[in-house]
């Protein structure tokens, strides 16, 4: 007996798990993995999570289309990524199993709410026959819990009625894997008293959550519990952050480093109303929030804002980029600075708002009107949002620009421990507002000349409302270069857009060269930007594991692009661009430096897989070495 | 403290060194030159002054104000000029505006601001025609209108701007027109003394695409007899000796009549500070028999301050609720927020 229950007691140490959650949009999955992810980031272990919900709010229940999971892969080391394949899938209904079947490594665990697998949720998702009980799950192991009635059963003494009680099954689903990966219980009881209010609804949540772990404890079911024990992180103080919060963050922290008050306009859109959310909670840093009546009128208020004096700043995601667009060819020739943030996710038009795509390069690029080039930046993971988000700021500001920050639907809502940064260490990135005259004019008298530009950064001066003497009147008709006086003839107009390219492209100078991760002399190099960073960290580490070369170059600045990255491509027999859409970078460094890139597409709405890109750098160094055999 | 205003500033002041190159007798110069002399009488400051424009005609006017200005985006001014307002609730902020600009491609802008009651002024010059296209039919064109984009004749109902703007709750709306400074004036010293979204209806004429378009009210020989003139807490007569004046029948509809037919005391008295937005709407559309004038032929027209009803405005709610934080939560501290989140530490 001894040896049993010594048995049982005994976790398993493994270096990692992915954990899949899915269940009903109603059934709490997203909150469920959110608590898993937060008592397993106070463990100590390194994660990243991929949250993966519908559009709708409330899809059919018990359909395929209303599966709402939260994938989550938790480490004792560095990772960067949700985990390609779950090794343990929870599945709250047979929709669930059906939408992320696929997903799950071949022998993998799959944890089933038993009660849900009744014959009309069955027909519901088409499964003639219970997969529970026919063969069609030999090759994973399947154990059965039921979780509705087990969880009804928990909280009937505290007066709970069944069909509330149905509500806390995924408090029993999150008590059973905190026992079975060994997370400690404490930070879940804790949030569950501070989170619900009502009584009964905290009891019986807290009732559900022991149950189900006293669950795994007490039945054979499992053999016994696993443990991650806690990653080597550098020493410090970690919070757990997604992308959107981050860049809120960012947003509240460039208006700090820049002694500028924040104003936003926003409209709400999936996946960037959470930084309105967020940002809105911050009035106290002086964060003045307006939600505008559309995008536009949201682009408009924070133009009118910088104008003021302000960090004018405007979030939105592909759509409402598209309907931006006019204003940010206003602010490119009023050369005021302005903030744009895009959180993309998959289009055309609505297209898959709630999952991931990174194929507004173009628009962000190019999508205005005439001859309007502005600074892009690009946040990689859910804590660069916060530094991105500072680093767009400081260009606008120093540049008097309008930037386009792109972040995506995977980086915004995943999140991953962040060691806060010393908040001393920020950069300041203050700039003066105008105060006086800066022109004499002909009949000796001062004046101001709004266009007068700095002679290295080429910006123009930034005089605001209140100043005395400085009035001025900027506008969207060509102006003249210096005394900013329309101005239609045709040398002058020429000027100016050459000037503001100039201004734009002389960034180059003032953003750090593109690095090269990983061997120098490698065949391949991989061309990264944005949320692609954690896949292809993965794959390069593995590949480079495998005792082959690769290089990697991720790119945080998309406009201007690193003065060095020409020379850094041409360097290598062969660069892989991997995109969330269908070659945009690739076809930008085509074109710009003559190399021959090639893309490496996905456009599922999901991010890559380490594997297809490992698969990618293989292929490619394959090939590279047959060409050189060919050739010798 | 005393109640006269001392002018800090000249009309010189007020007025910039561009070139105005609006066609010669177009309305607007005489509107430039009501609010440029109007401007030092406010005891304002240029440099805390604001004219924001969108695109047409009427846009063109922030350039010739020595102000800070900005000439904006076909339709966007109510917008830009909400950011600036809220972000700035100490400047003083003009939104200059036509028919097009305002009603057509701008109506959503134009009407939020409105019902958010941020503290512009906003002057709207209506011509009912789009000039700087060049002669298009524009949504206060009456129907019928031949133009070169309707050669058969509009078919479109066109906005009373005023109905329009009292049905998006605004708190202050007024008419006067191009050819009566004294007018003008009055009408913008009252609606620049309103705090809040103002809205001021400027019937301007375009000689050059849309020449008489209000010959019929505001014509020097007819006025007398077609214009009223709205003054708070006096009864709503006009004419010659005040001989008509407006009723409200028993069927909620307001007439025109004869004052001795009826008595003085029959006769409306107008209230525009009724917070029911009801009356001043009624007059709004008392101008043409056909509501909301969509055709040519015109009746006795309101000028003046139709309502002027107190709201707090925008800019100083937020900034309201911006102190309100502070002394909750104290004034934000950037490592304070950066732990909101909870936090572990890992030695
Ligand atoms: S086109 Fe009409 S509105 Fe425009 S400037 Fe000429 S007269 Fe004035």
């Amino acid at each position: 007996m001894t040896d049993i229950a010594e048995r049982k007691s005994a976790p398993e140490t493994i270096s990692r798990v992915v954990v899949r959650f899915a269940g009903d949009s109603g059934d709490g999955m997203q909150l469920t993995g959110d608590r898993f992810t937060s008592a397993s980031a106070i463990f100590g272990n390194d994660l990243s999570t991929l949250p993966d919900f519908p559009a709708e709010i409330r899809a059919p229940a018990g359909t395929v289309n209303g599966v709402s999971s939260f994938q989550v892969q938790i480490a004792n080391h560095d990772i960067t990524t949700p985990g390609d394949a779950p090794s343990v899938l929870v599945a709250m209904n047979p929709a669930a199993l059906k939408a992320d079947l696929g997903r799950l490594e071949q022998g993998g665990l799959i944890i089933v709410n038993r009660d849900a697998f009744v014959e009309r949720d069955l027909a519901k998702v088409g499964y003639d026959t219970n997969p529970l009980d026919d063969d069609s799950l030999v090759n994973y192991r399947v154990v059965e819990v039921p979780m509705t009635s087990l969880t009804i059963e928990a909280t009937a003494s505290l007066g709970v009625k069944p069909r509330d009680a149905e509500r806390s099954k995924n408090f029993f689903a999150l008590g059973m894997i905190s026992w079975l990966f060994s997370r400690p219980r404490e930070p879940t009881l804790e949030w569950i008293t501070s989170r619900f209010n009502d009584d009964l609804v905290r009891s019986a949540n807290t009732a559900a959550f022991n149950a189900g772990y006293h669950f795994g404890e007490t039945t054979e079911l499992f053999d016994h519990p696993f443990q991650v024990l806690s990653a080597h992180m550098p020493p410090g103080e970690y919070t757990n952050i997604t992308g959107n919060v981050a860049l809120a963050w960012g947003l509240v922290a460039a208006g700090q480093l820049a002694k500028l008050p924040v104003f936003l306009g926003s409209y709400p859109i999936t996946p960037a109303s959470d930084i309105l959310h967020e940002l809105s909670k911050s009035k106290h840093f002086g964060v003045r929030t307006v939600q505008a009546e559309d995008e536009i009128a949201a682009a408009g208020m924070a133009l009118g804002a910088a104008f003021a004096g302000h960090l004018g700043v405007t979030t939105t995601s592909g759509p409402g980029l598209a309907l931006k667009s006019e204003t940010l060819s206003l602010a490119v020739s009023l050369e005021l600075p302005m903030l744009l943030i895009d959180i993309q996710r998959g289009g055309p038009s609505t297209g898959l708002p709630t999952k991931t795509e990174a194929a507004d390069l173009n628009i962000a690029m190019y999508g205005r009107h005439s001859e309007a080039p502005l600074p892009i930046v690009a946040a990689y993971s859910p804590s660069h949002c916060f530094h991105a988000a500072i680093e767009a700021a400081r260009i606008a500001l120093k540049y008097r620009t309008p930037v386009i920050l792109l972040s995506d639907g995977y980086i915004a809502n995943g999140s991953e421990p962040w060691l806060l940064p010393d908040v001393e260490s920020l950069p300041d990135i203050s700039v003066e507002f105008q105060e006086g005259f800066n022109h004499v004019a002909p009949d000796g008298t001062d004046e101001y000349w709004p266009y007068l530009r700095d002679p290295e950064t080429l910006a123009r001066p930034w005089a605001i409302p209140g100043t005395p003497g400085l009035m001025h009147r900027v506008g969207g008709l060509e102006k003249q270069d210096g005394s900013g006086d329309i101005n239609y003839t045709p040398a002058n107009h020429e000027t100016m857009v050459h000037l503001r390219a100039a201004k734009i492209a002389g960034i180059a100078a003032d953003i750090p060269p593109a690095e090269i991760v990983g061997d120098a002399d490698a065949d391949v190099c991989i061309l990264g930007w944005g949320s692609t960073w954690a896949a292809i960290d993965a794959a390069v580490q593995r590949t480079r594991r495998s005792g082959k070369k690769v290089a990697w170059v991720h790119l945080t600045h998309l406009s201007p692009l690193p003065a060095n990255l020409g020379d850094v491509l041409r360097s290598f027999p062969r660069v892989l661009v991997p995109e969330l859409n269908l070659g945009q970078l690739c076809r930008i460094v085509r074109a710009d430096y003559l190399v021959d890139a090639q893309a490496v597409s996905k456009v599922q709405g999901l991010p890559f897989t380490s594997k297809e890109l490992e698969t990618a750098i293989d292929t490619a160094l394959a090939a590279v070495h047959s060409s050189e055999k060919g050739a010798a | 403290m005393t109640d006269v205003v001392v002018p800090l500033t000249t009309k010189k002041d007020w007025t910039s060194d561009q070139e105005v190159r609006w066609c010669p007798g177009c309305g607007d110069y005489g509107i430039l030159l009501a609010v440029q002399t109007l401007m030092p009488e406010l005891g304002v400051q240029p440099e805390n002054t604001v004219f924001i424009s969108g695109i047409g005609c009427s846009s063109r006017f922030p350039y010739y104000m020595n102000t800070y200005g900005i000439h904006s985006i076909h339709g966007r001014a109510p917008a830009i000029a909400t950011g600036v307002a809220v972000a700035r609730p100490d400047l003083d902020v003009w939104v200059i505006t036509g028919d097009g600009d305002a009603l057509s491609i701008g109506g959503n802008h134009l009407i939020h601001a409105l019902r958010r009651n941020v503290n512009l002024t906003i002057l709207l010059f209506n011509n009912r025609i789009y000039g700087l296209t060049k002669g298009q039919y524009s949504p206060t064109s009456e129907v019928g209108k031949v133009t070169k984009s309707t050669p058969m004749g509009s078919i479109d109902h066109p906005f009373s701007p005023l109905a329009l703007a009292l049905g998006a709750e605004a708190s202050f709306v007024a008419r006067t027109h191009d050819l009566d400074r004294k007018h003008m004036m009055e009408t913008f010293r009252a609606a620049h003394a309103h705090r809040g979204a103002s809205f001021v209806e400027i019937l301007q004429n375009c000689n050059v695409f849309n020449d008489g378009a209000f010959d019929q009210v505001t014509g020097r020989k007819v006025r007398g007899e077609m214009m009223i003139d709205l003054r708070h807490g006096e009864p709503i007569v006009f004419g010659e000796n005040g001989h008509a004046g407006v009723v409200m029948g028993s069927d909620g509809h307001l007439r025109i009549v004869e004052v001795a037919d009826v008595g003085l005391e029959a006769i409306l008295r107008h209230d525009a500070h009724r917070t029911d937005p009801s009356l001043a709407f009624a007059l709004a559309r008392l101008s043409a028999d056909d509501p909301g004038h969509s055709t040519a032929v015109w009746s006795p027209t309101p000028f003046g301050v139709f309502r002027d009803v107190e709201r707090p405005d925008y800019g100083s709610m937020v900034g309201a609720q911006l102190a309100e934080a502070s002394t909750k939560k104290g004034p934000g501290d950037l490592r304070t927020l950066l732990q909101s989140a909870g936090t572990w530490q890992v030695s």
